[in-house]
């Protein structure tokens, strides 16, 4: 049974029309911005469309080493494009951005498939892990990257402050205690941020597409309830994670702050 | 009380420190000379293990310093930048400061201290409740001074603790500072210098850095 409207190929094309506004304005204002945003909205249409041909696959076959295959890959991207997005780099950022969203995503996305969701059929049900992963990852990728950033920057430009408290007999901890919390708590804002408004501005992606689905709006609610704590644990767990690892990275047992290897 | 042997660290195939062996014992006051990139701060770095050297050991009355014992050994031989951070809050916060941390906990911060020494540089006790941040390279110099002494090392390592510094304003922090040396019969510093007068002012022995390397001048 399915109780939306499919759309056509001509549909979407009709919605790609409102492009045209953007290239006027980008012509218009002399912004220099249409092959940007032709390059923009092919990518928009490419990428989505190869997406949707691997989720059907997945969906159809419901392997379980398909599922966590596809989960493994955005879990890569998400964990490369957080440390790419960084101002200041340090050897072995990659690793450390792969390895916090890695942990905390996957710790969060299980707790929800094995606990939370008691009920479906198979832990591995494409249907439910992948959309979670996916929203999951994104969110706890903004998170880090924001975490990072205010942590290689504070490290960065105080440098001269977290080396005199080194100097006066700080341990390693107490020198970098400051940034540690400013970096944390500026990563975990957005997340709490969103908690706020959430409903109010906007409705969340998914909730709107189950709604547009046929979804009873309470139940509708209740997924997206649990999405927004499943999106504020993991972004706490990475945050926390990458800021750490990044501090291990860069002051030593010594008790040294390796300033010079942050680029 | 320091000793350092064969230090030794180069960085992009170039020689910042070239086997550099150094002791600094109780009572002594060494000024430290040679020319602008010389080596003479990453000299200082070393011997308070700010940074990681190559090869060569650092010791402590007589023994190696342990991962653990770091930041026991900075409280007692302590490192000044020659350019301090300027840090949020009154002069009187961020000589308060060092008392959180963990080694200094047990240390009373004493205000009458304080104002003796400002008092001595020729400062008057209403300098303590200046904002940080406003005040001029010389003056956060005396700040960061004032803050390492009340915690009272062993040993001062000093970067140009003067640079910034008026002339009248200098003899005075180099009498407070030989003054400090000579009150206690485990002190002394190591003082860095582009003057070769001020050298002779302060110091009761010289040595002298030529490409990462120490000479006895």
């Amino acid at each position: 049974m399915q109780n939306y409207v499919d759309l056509t190929v001509w549909q979407v094309a009709l919605a790609a029309m409102l492009m045209i506004v953007n290239g006027a304005i980008s012509i218009g204002l002399k912004l220099k911005l249409e092959r940007t945003l032709l390059i923009a909205s092919l990518r928009t249409v490419i990428q989505l469309t190869l997406v949707g041909m691997v989720l059907k696959y997945i969906f159809q076959l419901e392997r379980w080493y398909l599922v966590l295959a596809l989960a493994a890959a955005m879990t890569l991207i998400a964990g490369v494009t957080a440390s790419n997005r960084n101002k200041r780099t340090y050897p072995g950022i990659r690793l450390n951005t792969i390895v916090s969203i890695f942990v905390s995503s996957w710790l969060v996305t299980g707790f929800a498939l094995f606990a939370v969701l008691q009920g479906i059929d198979k832990w591995y049900q494409p249907q439910y892990a992948i959309p979670l992963l996916g929203m999951v990852l994104g969110n706890t990728l903004n998170g880090i990257s924001v975490g990072l950033n205010t942590f290689t920057e504070a490290l960065f430009t105080r440098r001269t402050q977290v080396e005199s408290l080194l100097a006066m007999g700080a341990t390693r901890a107490e020198a970098a205690a400051e940034p540690l919390r400013d970096a944390v708590r500026t990563g975990m804002i957005p997340i709490i941020n969103s908690m706020m408004i959430v409903g109010l501005v906007s409705l969340p992606g998914m909730m709107t597409g189950q709604l547009i689905s046929g979804m009873d709006p309470m139940s509708a609610v209740k997924y997206q309830i649990v999405i927004m704590f499943l999106i504020a644990g993991a972004t706490a767990l990475g945050t926390i994670g990458v800021v750490w690892l990044s501090y291990r990275r860069l002051f030593n047992e010594r008790h040294q702050f390796r300033r010079d290897l942050i680029r | 009380m320091l000793q350092a042997f064969n230090l030794t660290r180069t960085s992009d195939r170039h020689t910042l420190l070239d086997k550099a062996s150094v002791a600094v014992s109780s009572g002594e006051r060494v000024a430290l000379t040679g020319a602008s990139g010389s080596g003479k701060t990453v000299l200082l770095r070393a011997l308070t293990m700010l940074d990681p050297v190559d090869s060569g050991t650092v010791q402590w009355n007589g023994a190696e310093i342990d991962d653990a014992e770091v930041p026991r050994f900075r409280s007692r031989v302590m490192y000044l930048h020659q350019q301090p951070a300027s840090r949020e809050g009154t002069v009187e916060s961020v000589l308060e400061e060092p008392f959180q941390l963990q080694i200094h906990q047990k240390k009373p911060f004493s205000l009458q201290q304080i104002v003796g020494w400002l008092d001595q540089l020729g400062k008057s006790e209403s300098f303590l409740k200046q904002s940080h941040i406003d005040l001029s390279g010389g003056e956060s110099q005396i700040v960061a001074l004032l803050r390492a002494m009340q915690l009272n090392p062993n040993v001062l390592l000093l970067d140009e603790p003067t640079s910034a510094l008026d002339s009248e304003t200098t003899r005075k922090v180099e009498s407070l500072l030989v003054d400090w040396a000579q009150a206690a019969s485990d002190r002394a510093f190591l003082w860095v210098t582009h003057d070769v007068q001020q050298a002779d002012r302060i110091s009761n022995r010289a040595i002298r850095m030529v490409d990462g390397k120490l000479e006895a001048v």
